[in-house]
């Protein structure tokens, strides 16, 4: 009791004490309890430790003084991730895990992974070693397989150890790049529409996102092909400038599924060389590519393996997102900055999945171009589901564009006409499209507008991104809501 | 055709790739990595442990047990990975819903508080993610950062990448020849005091420390709650080894201070909880205004760990949660599991000539090597190691790696053994050391 009214008193004679003194009276009084002392505002606060010390007393008791102890607490974000603090996936798979909405949003199958895959794993879990640190840049039976994959993939013989770093999925992989290769300062040329987390990640490393659109093909007013989206050449070619560090491609591309051909690969590739720029190609979907189409690895092409860092997923290759595997392959001497990186940051990957992962793919490297290899049956059985999606997309009026690769589709919603003018405003149509589309229809998907900069997001937001790789129920529900869409809409 | 390298130099790089009769001379006139990166890429881990196996040593080095984790643990794990569909797809970026929730539960009754699951909980790969959350959240350019030595060597690097300068201040013993035991090491509250300057921004400290195994007291703890609250800065408190304490030492957590929860990141690892280090699972507790910066590194970095170790980690802390304090209890029968491996180290060494420091808690135990050292030019202790990994087939680790470069010339005669191993390892240990007779050397 004396305690606050002498810590009132002495307050009393600062000037600008205001309201929430009276707050830190009574909890100094009273309760003597820290937490009373949160509510009370920083410069109430500050002049309240003044006033303590004015008031002749020694520093604070054991048991507290609150007002005391709890000095201003000035912490602020370090500046590296000012802005960065929303995302889009923390916004919607809260909303769509409601398990009345079908989830054709987040990019994640709900089909089981290959059983032997899984099996591997409770093996490797048995085996107590497995159950320990490993090699912090690659769990030795994983860059090994890795080196077998992708030597042969992309002919040429590569070192397990010096040209391979195992990361938290592909995620932690474009996360190595960036905080190694890319400075404050520089410039990084991003394709849109891309994967959200490539701006936060550029921005993060104190660099400059320099974005170019995909645009559809002149002339074309709708498109019906993820291939009838291109970059401009002239357009492409004047984003590179001196200050061009890296430019970051997504092949085949998350949303839009488009496979960049070998034409295209080279303008950029050319580019790359001309202006003496990195590239960081993101090919998490690569086995997943449909007929009549070809992936190609751009660190293939002359004069790219010196400058490319690919990145791949164990998440996506075998359909275990949750695993969260992936990794950078790429010349001993930008890959080394990686695994500085890397030993800076996480050190090692869980051991017992990086096992597994190892002997799925050598499984998988005995079978490579049969049908019962898993990266071309998993393409295979997704074709249908594409198709399928596509179908049952139109039959509600919207307009799908049919993906060469990948597991995503993009629609056009602008057919359906929804009035969403009693929505939020701010938010861009797609964005209000799909709250409502959840809401209304319970079918959730993915505001295209997620995946691009401001200054395209008119130019996006009649698109909504649906995600196929469900099973059959999902789909037959989905095709349930689509095929009644024009009955049950609401003015 | 392979491509060939010409003319490195620092900063530069010309290469010749000779493919398909085209030649492109590539040269890199600026720098290629980034400068956050200058002064880290030195790794003691990736050096020794290579020596170690290169070597095939009795390996007492690197921190892991060489045991299997508990059966429950590992059935557990096994029900996971055999579980549905979503135990395989990614789950809840900042952690698995049924992990934060059982750790929400479990620390709320150990702190006496309500914590939520939330808000207040960052799971994360290992306490090594949360550690570089911690750094990249809160650290900036400028920042200093307090360590106290001797001290996890990645917390240097980290404060460096973030841009921060870290600050050091050792524990010494209390007055050498008589400093017998981890709790014989302190700090000077004085020394420490003048370490904080307006410009300090956090304090890192780590109990049971790695690599002393000092278990610092209540009191100790209150000198530095006292500097934080003084000074407004944050507490980043490792707390990775809090259930392996020994002879009765009690871990206390600094957030339980008062007007510390406010200002404190707690962070903890299933690795080191459930020796089970392979699975890096790790978590950051603490105020909900401090995680959210955590949590936007995190979904910018890293975005989630696997999901199927996060269920298993969770059952684990439900069983723990149950059977809290009763001879059933993984966490009780770990250390007293230790105590005797500790004991039993801790006498080897004495008894061919070295001087153990027997540490109140951790999985290390230090010993003094001074009676045996001469002057050269790399630190006594690495050369030491090097040699007992080479010539005796044992592997440790030099203490000096955990100390700053200012302060490493005063702490090179102490090496790192780890007896968190089975006893096979233990004897074949005691082997060694029993047949080269120290003492013929000095």
């Amino acid at each position: 009791m004396k305690a606050g009214r002498r810590v009132r008193d002495a307050i009393g004679q600062i000037q600008g004490a205001g309201a929430p003194l009276a707050r830190v009276e009574s909890a100094a009084a009273e309760t003597q309890d820290a937490r009373c002392c949160m509510t009370v505002a920083p410069q109430a606060l500050r002049r309240c430790a003044a006033a303590w010390r004015l008031s002749g007393r020694s520093p604070a008791p054991p048991c507290s003084c609150s007002a005391v102890r709890m000095a201003t607490f000035r912490h602020k974000n370090a500046k590296r991730i000012e802005g960065l603090d929303k995302n889009v996936w923390v916004a919607f798979t809260s909303v769509a895990a409601d398990p009345t909405v079908v989830n054709l949003g987040q990019g994640y199958p709900d089909v089981p992974p290959p059983s032997y895959v899984k099996e591997g794993l409770a093996q490797a879990a048995r085996v107590d070693r497995m159950n320990q640190y490993t090699r912090g840049f690659g769990h030795p039976s994983l860059v090994k397989a890795l080196s077998q994959v992708y030597g042969t993939v992309c002919g040429r013989q590569l070192d397990p150890f010096k040209e391979i770093l195992v990361t938290v999925g592909g995620y932690g992989s474009l996360f190595s790049c960036m905080q190694a290769l890319v400075d404050e300062g520089d410039e990084v040329i991003i394709i849109e529409p891309f994967f959200d987390c490539y701006v936060p990640m550029v921005r993060m490393a104190g660099a400059k996102p320099v974005l170019i659109p995909l645009r559809p093909k002149s002339g074309m007013k709708t498109t019906s092909s993820s291939a009838d989206w291109v970059l401009d050449q002239e357009e492409l070619a004047s984003k590179f400038n001196s200050k061009t560090k890296a430019i970051l491609i997504n092949t085949p591309n998350n949303p839009l599924g488009k496979i960049f051909a070998r034409e295209e690969l080279q303008a950029i590739a050319d580019l790359c060389i001309k202006h003496d720029t990195l590239c960081f190609s993101d090919e998490v979907y690569e086995w997943l590519v449909y007929r009549g189409h070809q992936h190609v690895k751009i660190a293939t092409l002359p004069g790219m393996w010196e400058r490319t860092v690919t990145i791949g997923s164990a998440g996506k290759t075998f359909s275990v997102t949750g695993w969260k595997l992936g990794w950078s392959i790429g010349p001993e001497h930008l890959v080394r900055h990686l695994q500085t990186v890397w030993q800076n940051t996480l050190y090692t990957c869980p051991t017992p999945l990086q096992e597994a992962v190892a002997q799925g793919l050598q499984k998988d490297f005995q079978r490579m171009g049969r049908p019962d290899c898993y990266f071309s049956s998993l393409a295979a059985e997704l074709e249908a589901k594409r198709d399928r999606m596509a179908g049952i997309l139109c039959s509600a009026g919207m307009a799908p564009v049919v993906p060469e690769g990948g597991y995503f589709m993009i629609a056009d919603v602008t057919a359906l006409n929804q009035d969403l003018s009693h929505m939020q405003e701010d938010e861009p149509y797609d964005y209000r499209f799909n709250k409502w589309m959840i809401k209304e229809k319970k079918l959730a998907g993915i505001p295209m507008t997620a995946f691009c900069g401001d200054d395209t997001k008119r130019q996006f937001e009649k698109y909504i991104r649906f995600c196929f790789i469900k099973q059959d129920a999902t789909l037959d529900a989905a095709e349930a809501i689509l095929k009644n869409w024009s009955q049950q809409t609401s003015v | 055709v392979a491509p060939w390298r010409v003319g490195i130099q620092t900063g530069n790089l010309l290469i010749t790739d000779v493919s398909c009769f085209t030649l492109f001379q590539v040269t890199m006139s600026r720098q290629l990595h980034a400068r956050r990166l200058e002064g880290i890429d030195k790794n003691i881990w990736v050096e020794f442990t290579q020596l170690a196996a290169d070597y095939k040593a009795v390996n007492l080095g690197q921190g892991f047990p060489d045991f299997s984790p508990p059966a429950f643990i590992q059935e557990a794990f096994c029900k996971a990975v055999g579980g549905g569909c979503t135990m395989h797809q990614y789950t809840r970026a900042f952690g698995h819903p049924p992990l934060v929730k059982i750790l929400a539960k479990f620390f709320g009754r150990v702190l006496g508080r309500d914590i939520d699951p939330w808000e207040d909980i960052l799971v994360t790969v290992g306490a090594y993610e949360a550690l570089f959350c911690s750094f990249q959240a809160l650290i900036d350019e400028g920042d200093e950062v307090i360590i106290i030595e001797p001290f996890f060597d990645c917390y240097q690097p980290m404060v460096k990448m973030a841009g921060g300068t870290a600050v050091y201040v050792p524990l010494r013993p209390v007055s050498s020849g008589m400093a017998l035991s981890s709790a014989d090491w302190i700090l000077s509250p004085e020394e420490l005091e003048g370490k904080f300057t307006p410009r300090t921004k956090a304090i890192v400290i780590n109990t049971p420390n790695n690599p002393l195994g000092k278990v610092f007291q209540k009191e100790e703890l209150q000198v530095i709650a006292d500097l934080c609250v003084k000074h407004d800065v944050v507490c980043i408190s490792d707390e990775v080894y809090e259930w392996l304490t020994y002879d009765g030492a009690k871990h206390v957590k600094i957030a339980s201070l008062p007007g510390m929860w406010e200002r404190t990141v707690t962070i903890g690892s299933a690795g080191k909880t459930f020796s089970a280090t392979g699975w890096k699972v790790g978590w950051a507790v603490g105020p909900r205004r401090v995680m959210t910066h955590l949590k936007t590194v995190h979904q910018n970095s890293i975005y989630h760990s696997a999901t199927a170790a996060q269920e298993a980690v969770a059952v684990g802390f439900q069983r723990e949660y149950d059977c809290f304090g009763t001879k059933e209890s993984y966490l009780k029968q770990l250390p007293e599991m230790l105590h005797h491996k500790r004991l039993r180290l801790a006498q080897c060494l004495q008894s061919v000539g070295l001087q153990p420091i027997l540490p109140q808690g951790g999985y290390f135990m230090i010993a003094d090597i001074s009676s045996l050292s001469d002057a050269q030019d790399e630190p006594y202790d690495y050369r030491f190691v090097k040699w007992l990994i080479k010539e005796k087939g044992l592997a440790t680790i030099p203490v000096s790696a955990f100390y700053s470069p200012e302060h490493q010339k005063d702490f090179q005669n102490y090496i790192r053994f780890c007896f968190v191993k089975e006893n096979a390892t233990l004897n074949a240990a005691e082997e060694i050391l029993k047949q080269w007779n120290i003492r013929e050397l000095k």
